[in-house]
């Protein structure tokens, strides 16, 4: 898995960001819609897609999607 | 002995809170992801209605709707979070309420989203161990009064309601069961009020708002549900109990006509559904006009999916309950 695919994944998945507003150095958190029901989809994907157990404490603890990733990268 | 579910009715408050409504009160929310959840209203009891309000309401209609006798009840078993009082139970208000017969054993019991199943697993076990032929079962709740008023999560996922279902000996092959069911008591902080019972009385610290990172308010007296830690629970143990339940009764996933599960949010069940790989036309979402409705929103459904020709009879249904305890409760019927 790329970052790439990473971040398109997420993107299919949360229809109202707009495509291209996630970057690797996106802090996450820090976007107006960012919002409970996204921390949900992220686990839900990680979960379902990889096989990655991520907590809400993960997501608490990480700022950028780069360290979301890595995060995630680590646990495959 | 066999049981079935002969009769469903449920009762809703008359009043609605819509989604526009809902986002009148919380602006914020407008154009978030919260839609996904699947609700377009739901409805909330009033301050004054109880829940054993709903479940009264809910087994009179089950008797006009369905011309059941109440004198033919024999058990009233009443699954509920909010009693009346103390004590007495509530069931036995409900039985005079409901002029039930003094033959009637009457009891409740205390479980959230997972309490449906449970409630059939205990009104087939009185259809077995002592004869009874009408078991009333009443699911209900009010959870929208332990809401903090701020608390935008809850307030747009619930829903109140009740659900009177009739449980009567099985005929011509047809049964509940096998069960499974299962508890995680590590999690009973992930859906919780903390305080105002035994554990924790309320102290002049139980009503300090508290507000977490996406700007949900609750109170150590109020509703607090934790999202992502419910969500990991789901997605790890549904899919675990239902394929338990399928090998207990000895039968393939695909030998299930219809897959009715506790509508807790459409999105987590939508993503169960598609990791268990469970066809769309198998597979019940009914939550745009009630909400999650706590142990009443399987009923429910089932009640809905009847109506829309979905739910007939000679099909293997599964149930599946899951929530606060944390707790999980399956089983499969014939209908």
């Amino acid at each position: 898995m790329s970052i790439d695919e990473f971040i398109q994944k997420i993107e299919n998945e949360i229809e109202e960001l707009p495509k291209g507003v996630l970057k690797p150095d996106t802090s996450y958190r820090q976007l107006p819609e960012w919002s409970s029901m996204h921390a949900l989809i992220i686990i839900a994907l990680c979960e379902t897609d990889y096989n990655v157990t991520l907590t809400g404490e993960d997501l608490r603890s990480c700022n950028t999607v780069n360290d979301l990733y890595s995060v995630v990268k680590s646990r495959i | 002995m066999p049981a079935v579910i002969s009769a469903i009715s449920y009762y809703l408050p008359e009043r609605l809170l819509g989604n526009e409504e809902y986002y009148a009160r919380f602006p914020e929310a407008r154009g978030t992801a919260l839609e996904k959840v699947g609700v377009r209203e739901r409805h909330i009891a009033r301050k004054d209605e109880t829940a054993s309000d709903l479940a009264f309401a809910a087994a009179e209609k089950l008797f006009s709707e369905h011309g059941i006798d109440r004198a033919s009840i024999d058990f009233l078993v009443l699954c509920i979070n909010e009693p009346d009082y103390y004590t007495p139970t509530t069931a036995c208000v409900l039985q005079e309420r409901l002029k039930l017969n003094r033959h009637c054993g009457a009891f409740d019991y205390n479980l959230g989203c997972s309490g449906y199943v449970y409630g059939l697993g205990i009104s087939k076990g009185m259809i077995e161990s002592m004869g009874a032929k009408n078991v009333l079962f009443i699911t209900t709740s009010v959870l929208s009064h332990t809401f903090h008023e701020r608390d935008r999560s809850s307030w747009f996922i619930f829903g109140d309601g009740a659900a009177a279902t009739l449980v009567t000996a099985g005929t011509g092959g047809r049964d509940i069961g096998p069960f499974s069911y299962g508890t995680d008591g590590k999690g009973h902080e992930k859906i919780i009020v903390r305080d105002g019972h035994a554990r924790n009385p309320i102290s002049e610290h139980s009503y300090d708002d508290i507000t977490d990172e996406y700007g949900n308010t609750t109170s150590r007296a109020n509703f607090h549900m934790d999202g992502t830690g419910v969500l990991l629970f789901t997605l790890k143990t549904v899919p675990a109990m239902v394929n338990d339940v399928i090998a207990k009764a000895g039968l393939e996933p695909a030998d299930i006509d219809l897959f009715v599960f506790h509508q807790a949010n459409v999105y987590l069940n939508e993503t169960i559904r598609k990791k268990m790989n469970i066809p769309e036309e198998k597979f019940v979402h009914c939550m745009d006009r009630f909400g999650n409705t706590v142990a009443s929103s399987i009923p429910i459904a089932l009640y809905e999916a009847k109506l829309q020709g979905r739910l007939k009879p000679g099909m293997r249904v599964l149930l599946a309950g899951f929530g606060t305890g944390l707790s999980w409760a399956s089983c499969i019927m014939q209908t």
